[in-house]
């Protein structure tokens, strides 16, 4: 584990220093790849996340962009009620850091940016532990359901979190809620994906990965071996909460703008469709997909707009003597995308592009018809 | 006196409601019966019917004369109901040939893998049909041309019952009488009855398993489709996304009556809807027996009626995973 360790540091040294050098530069005059690069590091903590859930344990969760909203609800108003306070103390104009750096002018945006980044992290906290109290409460009574139930189950729970935030005053309900600071930055992005990874491996490698892996293969099996399964199901689901509602938090103050349709039923399914595509089960791939599952939709929507589109719709409706509606809808929606890598991953590489056991193995009695 | 007559106009609106959920349960349930997984597009088969008769009744109103208010003339020779038939029998087909596609395509060459991948399978076509149907017809919701026309019927004192009520209860009466032929009386039925309890031996009997699964599916689509078009004879307005929220309040009402079994979908579809008419209809009286209600939504409750049935399947699933009817299935090992 320690080598694990060494990567970690080493990884969140690099990143730290990118984002003391490279950062900004890149957000003010590469904006848009900016964009992508924060939604990767978002990505790949939902996708590594919900993998322990879906992928290690094998259950199957739909519900994943509930969590993230309680975390992004949670955190957002963190920092829009309690965290004006905590950075006034720290760097207001009579604050402590300002008390203590006036000696040195050249540290001037020092105190803003520590304040900044500790109101970020206090918050990601607050919405991790809150989106893991969440798990806590759907997971307890609802994984002693078996797989198609429980996808419905967690549907169930993603749609009533939302409808509880849609009519919730507070929170802004169906108006959406503007989060105060934009803190987000690929430090805390990357970092924290770069925890999340290390966290579900180091899970998966310990006693409690033997666990979550005998629950996936045979759960009558590991109830015949007094493993305690509900106990391992309510660990994944609750780690794999609090890392959504990070996940959360960071999108929060990314966009610093929140709606209720954001996470709807269809952001569980790209959570979901990373964790397919990248194989159930397999870290690596996950990563892999989630990068390439945002890459793509811009790729694809910067090929709707090329010439080639309407040439192309032209050929087909000179061949075939119907009208079609425009082709770039085709190419924007990145659910029909989505759609086809779900039903031709299931009929032809069920593993995913990286998995190594959960769909290959064949289990026992899961064939009721021929 | 009133109070009653209220409680009974909201009983028959989610009579209504019910029958809706009713006939798109049915095609889960069975399903369910013989394939043991849930058909996640279900919901997605119910939205193309709407659209299917969407498209025949704007073929048949360009055809035949309106009258002033833009309805089918009631002097025309083709009287209403015949061609509300004619839409009606055109979706369903339409759909049954769809469902049967959909289990060929996709779920066939599934049969003898674990159930997450159909589960996920099914995820994807349900997507795949919506956002297909959005690329053809476009996001916004459509009008559907009025079949018959929507009045109160007279004579029922206080009580108001619109014409488009009556033929949604009618209509679901109808098929299920029809269903329930299907399934006692016929061959294919018992086919179906057996295959449900035990495939395996089903097929040593000389059934042709395959081709009692597509018939399912065929039935339980066309049946979907039905429900399409009666709701929108109730709320005329359809989009490629209503299969959605539709799709899953059936599914917990087939979850409900006990899933796998017919009469239980049917009795779990009306418990539903009018579950559902009542909390929205008595949302006041609620807010007044529950004070924290109000603080959470003050807006009234009825904003809350789309999470009812979640909340009604979690607690089935907690205290009765096998619903009202079902039956205890052992896991064999």
């Amino acid at each position: 584990m320690s080598r694990a360790r060494a990567i970690l540091g080493i990884f969140l040294l690099f990143l730290f220093l990118f984002a003391l050098f490279v950062e900004r530069p890149l957000a003010d005059n590469l904006a848009y790849y900016y964009d992508i690069l924060i939604n990767i590091g978002i990505n790949i903590i939902l996708a590594v996340s919900l993998n322990l859930v879906n992928g290690y344990t094998g259950q199957f969760s739909l519900g994943h962009a509930g969590f993230m909203a309680v975390g992004a609800y949670a955190a957002g108003s963190w920092s829009e009620h309690l965290s004006p306070s905590l950075i006034n103390f720290l760097a207001g104009s009579n604050g402590v850091l300002t008390f203590v750096l006036k000696p040195f002018p050249f540290l001037q945006a020092l105190p803003t940016m520590c304040a900044d980044n500790l109101a970020l992290v206090v918050a990601t906290i607050f919405g991790g532990l809150l989106a893991a109290l969440a798990g806590l409460a759907v997971g307890i009574p609802s994984l002693r359901l078996r797989g198609d139930y429980l996808a419905i189950v967690t549907l169930g729970f993603g749609e009533i979190i939302r409808t509880l935030i849609l009519n919730i005053d507070f929170l802004g309900a169906a108006r959406g809620m503007s989060v105060t600071g934009r803190y987000t930055n690929m430090f805390w992005t990357f970092g924290i994906a770069a925890v999340a990874v290390y966290i579900v491996l180091g899970l998966v490698n310990s006693t409690y990965g033997r666990g979550f892996l005998t629950v996936r293969d045979d759960e009558v099996a590991a109830e015949a071996m007094g493993i305690n399964t509900t106990k391992y199901k309510v660990i994944a689901f609750v780690v794999g909460a609090f890392f959504a509602g990070t996940a959360g938090s960071l999108f929060a103050h990314y966009t610093g703008f929140l709606t209720p349709e954001g996470f709807n039923f269809f952001k569980s399914v790209d959570v979901v469709v990373m964790v397919i595509l990248g194989g159930m089960g397999s870290t690596t791939g996950v990563i892999l997909a989630a990068i390439l599952l945002t890459i793509l939709p811009e790729l694809l929507r910067g090929l709707a707009h090329t010439d080639f589109v309407p040439v192309f719709q032209k050929a087909i409706e000179g061949v075939v003597p119907i009208h079609l509606p425009p082709l770039q809808g085709l190419l924007e929606n990145r659910l029909i995308l989505y759609s086809l890598l779900l039903i031709i991953m299931m009929l032809t590489r069920p593993q995913g592009l990286f998995g190594d056991i959960a769909g290959s193995r064949k289990r026992v009695a899961s064939s009721p018809a021929k | 006196m009133a109070q009653v007559i209220l409680f009974l106009q909201q009983l028959l609106n989610g009579l209504s409601l019910g029958s809706i959920y009713a006939l798109i349960a049915l095609g889960y349930t069975m399903v369910y019966g013989v394939l043991r997984f849930i058909n996640f597009a279900h919901g997605d088969v119910y939205m193309l019917g709407a659209y299917a008769g969407f498209a025949i009744t704007n073929v048949i109103y360009t055809i035949i004369p309106l009258d002033q208010y833009n309805a089918i003339s009631r002097h025309t020779f083709i009287p209403i109901f015949v061609c509300t038939a004619i839409v009606m029998l055109g979706a369903m087909i339409f759909c049954a040939i769809l469902g049967m596609s959909i289990e060929r395509i996709a779920y066939r060459p599934l049969r003898d893998r674990p159930r997450l991948t159909v589960l996920i399978t099914a995820i994807g076509v349900s997507l795949f049909l919506q956002n297909m149907t959005q690329f053809f017809v476009g996001a916004q919701p459509q009008a559907f041309k009025q079949l018959i026309p929507v009045r109160a019927i007279e004579g029922l004192g206080d009580l108001t019952v619109l014409s488009s009520q009556a033929a949604i209860i009618i209509s679901t009466i109808v098929l299920m009488v029809f269903l329930r032929l299907v399934v006692m009386k016929t061959k294919i039925g018992l086919a179906m009855r057996a295959l449900s309890v035990n495939p395996t031996a089903c097929s040593l009997m000389g059934v042709n398993n395959g081709l009692v699964i597509s018939f399912t599916f065929a039935l339980g689509s066309a049946l979907a489709a039905a429900a399409g078009i009666l709701v929108a004879m109730d709320s005329p307005s359809i989009n490629p996304l209503m299969g959605n929220l539709q799709g899953i309040k059936a599914f917990v009402a087939a979850v409900l009556g006990g899933i796998g079994n017919i009469n239980g979908a049917v009795v779990g579809g009306l418990i539903i809807g009018v579950l559902e008419t009542l909390v929205v209809g008595y949302s006041n009286e609620l807010t007044t027996l529950f004070p924290a209600l109000h603080y959470l939504f003050p807006e009234g409750v009825s904003q809350f009626r789309d999470a009812i049935s979640f909340a009604v399947l979690i607690i089935i699933l907690l205290f009765k995973p096998t619903g009202i009817f079902g039956r205890v299935e052992r896991e064999k090992v």
